[in-house]
């Protein structure tokens, strides 16, 4: 028995910023479109964003596209791609104005226009300074607004939303293309077949692959885990952003502002460590060398805590007083998500995954590229996808900050247009492939089945701790080897879950197994890809190899799940129309 | 349909914090409420992310009586 059938000229699986934008493209265009996504729209992950949207407006000074560029081909390390990069900040303006006008509440200058704020790495004159006032921003809930107006924006053009829906496999013809998505509804636990000219992937980021992770419990890489299992290779995946400080097991951020004001970090033996590694600058030194001394201290057994896996970050010296006046809020944030009051106790930190660089490979007008013969950037007919979790790339080894919602505004715009014009030349629907469905039903049939299994608890609990352990923020190849060996074993293990509600009703336990399928895709590719990549490159840093390697390693990774193997692309050095900017060494 | 399932997927957020807020919610406290404050709780899931997490942390308040009872819980 087949399941059911709804057709759609297109499905866009997910509704966080990238998925709303794609989808206004094609409901203002008459495109019949459906919209799926596990959350409420508005509770998309898009809603943590704080910082704003990257744009060169040039309202607080001179700035300009190409400046905006240069900051975020250096951000990359010259692992973004050039062209997209170029693409990217030439359209952001446009994206933010035209934000402006859907009706987004940006905060505004006294003579009306979009107020900007400064954000690190952000400058004037190709880096030399001085800082560019380059961030949109609607007081510190941009994304909340961004999310709001254009799932308003989106209600108006008719767009089907189908809320509480987890998309589970893509279906390809014979061809290769792209002709819809198999998806669960969860109220039912009923599959449908979602028929369809054109499939668009923007489900976002997968942190949770990370024990420590700042992202919220959905972003599990739905779409890099469909993707991955339907032949397609996920793009730069060692390449993840941390934040030094975040609440030990529970991933909520400690600003860096408490060590601004004199808190410190300790090991196990109660040392100020950062006195070895940064004599003078002690607890202020730069994000990445405090990030790496907290890792190599858990490394090297000195860390705290039971498993050893994490350091404390003092600051009941500072007092009462001055904790709640200069931090506000850091209190109640230690008490309710670390359970210690920091005015008496230190608050147990460890180096938190934040956002994902890689990702399902496309180039900048969103389509979906996959070696085919010769060819390292074939696109895949059909296939689209934009937002954190696609690789166009922008961010390269590293993301710019407010860069990622410039990223799902321009690249969820550009998707969405080259969706339209994909179905204005392809307008009719291809035939289902006979074996349509299949994969998800052996999925599905395996996990009702499965006797004597593992925990999908325990097994994710596993497969954090394994990420967390060996490929975090400073790695080492030791490590990084061990890792690979311990997620294999992850691996087997997955395939073996277990759940012991069958219930087809909000089976929660259900949908937690099938996320672990797309987490495991995940973890595999950035250890895979971590391991093999033998030099430091932004947010890739390496005990072995410190330096950045444009010999050998200025090119992009692409990982296959069939094979569990590695093939690499080159990086895009020429720009659209400006100049390229040519490697050097990447200083702050 | 079981209920709490349900609720279980409403307490899914956007905000790593109140996923975090309301999984402890959900396990310690939703358990002992009436039916009628666990119906309130339902409401209150309708609160957009960040103005919920405002009230979970203590950082807003609301006037709404039949809220108030269910904040001061998550905020325990």
């Amino acid at each position: 028995m087949s399941y059911p059938v709804r057709k759609f000229d297109a499905v866009i699986v997910g509704a966080g910023g990238a998925g709303l934008r794609a989808a206004l493209q094609l409901s203002e265009a008459g495109c019949k479109v459906a919209v799926l996504s596990k959350v409420f729209p508005t509770r998309s992950h898009t809603v943590a964003a704080q910082g704003g949207v990257g744009a060169a407006l040039a309202n607080m000074g001179d700035d300009s596209w190409h400046w905006h560029m240069y900051d975020t081909v250096k951000g990359s390390d010259w692992l973004g791609d050039q062209d997209a990069i170029e693409f990217m900040c030439r359209e952001a303006p446009k994206s933010v104005i035209e934000l402006e006008h859907f009706g987004m509440p940006f905060d505004r200058n006294e003579n009306g226009s979009v107020y900007q704020r400064p954000f690190g790495g952000h400058m004037q004159n190709f880096g030399a300074g001085p800082p560019s006032q380059r961030s949109c921003c609607a007081a510190d809930r941009t994304g909340h607004a961004m999310l709001h107006t254009l799932y308003q924006r989106n209600v108006r053009s008719n767009t089907h939303f189908f809320v509480e829906w987890m998309a589970l496999d893509l279906i390809r013809d014979e061809s290769g293309q792209a002709v819809g998505v198999t998806a669960m509804e969860m109220e039912t636990g009923d599959v449908v077949i979602f028929h369809s000219k054109a499939v668009l992937f923007a489900t976002g980021g997968a942190g949770r692959v990370y024990a420590s992770s700042t992202n919220a419990f959905i972003n599990t890489g739905d779409g890099l885990g469909i993707v991955s299992r339907a032949g397609i290779p996920l793009e730069d995946m060692e390449f993840w952003q941390f934040h030094p400080t975040g609440v030990s097991g529970a991933g909520v951020l400690i600003t860096e502002g408490v060590r601004g004001e004199g808190g410190y970090l300790l090991n196990k033996d109660g040392e100020r460590f950062m006195e070895r590694y940064a004599p003078n600058a002690k607890d202020l030194a730069s994000r990445d060398v405090v990030a790496r001394a907290m890792a190599t201290e858990i490394k090297d057994g000195r860390g705290c805590g039971d498993e050893s896996d994490h350091v404390l970050l003092k600051l009941d010296h500072l007092g009462e007083e001055l904790i709640e006046s200069k931090l506000p809020g850091i209190r109640e944030i230690a008490k309710k998500f670390a359970n210690v009051d920091p005015a008496k106790d230190p608050i147990p930190v460890v180096p938190t995954c934040h956002y994902m660089m890689g990702g399902i490979p496309t180039n900048y007008r969103g389509e979906v590229v996959s070696p085919a013969g010769d060819n390292k950037e074939a696109i895949v007919p059909g296939l689209f996808a934009a937002g954190e979790c696609a690789c166009a790339s922008v961010h390269g080894a590293n993301r710019l900050g407010t860069n990622s919602l410039t990223d799902l505004l321009v690249f969820g715009k550009s998707s969405g247009n080259s969706t339209v014009k994909f179905l204005k030349e392809n307008a009719s629907h291809k035939d289902l492939p006979r074996d349509a469905g299949e994969l998800t039903r052996e999925r599905l049939d395996r996990l009702n089945s499965q006797t004597n299994g593992e925990s999908v608890a325990e097994v994710s609990a596993a497969l954090r701790q394994t990420m967390q352990k060996n490929c975090g923020v400073f790695r080492f190849p030791e490590l990084l080897e061990n890792g690979v060996a311990e997620i294999k074993d992850v691996e087997q293990r997955v395939m073996r879950t277990e759940i012991s509600d069958k219930s087809k009703v909000f089976n929660t336990a259900r949908i937690e197994a099938l996320e672990l399928d797309n987490l495991i895709e995940v973890a595999m590719a950035s250890l895979v890809s971590a391991e093999a990549r033998t030099e430091s490159r932004g947010a890739h840093d390496r005990a072995d190899y410190a330096e950045r390697d444009d010999q050998n390693w200025l090119k992009h990774s692409l990982w296959f799940k069939e094979g569990n193997r590695l093939d690499y692309k080159p990086v895009h050095m020429d720009p659209l129309t400006a100049e390229t900017i040519e490697p050097k060494v990447r200083t702050y | 349909m079981n209920e709490m399932d349900r609720m279980r997927w409403s307490c899914r957020r956007g905000l790593l914090e109140l996923d975090l807020v309301l999984q402890r919610f959900l396990s310690e406290e939703y358990p002992l409420l009436d039916s009628k404050q666990k119906e309130t709780f339902g409401r209150l899931l309708g609160i957009p992310d960040n103005d919920l997490l405002d009230l979970a942390m203590g950082r807003a308040d609301t006037t709404d009586e039949a809220f108030g009872e269910i904040v001061q819980l998550m905020r325990k």
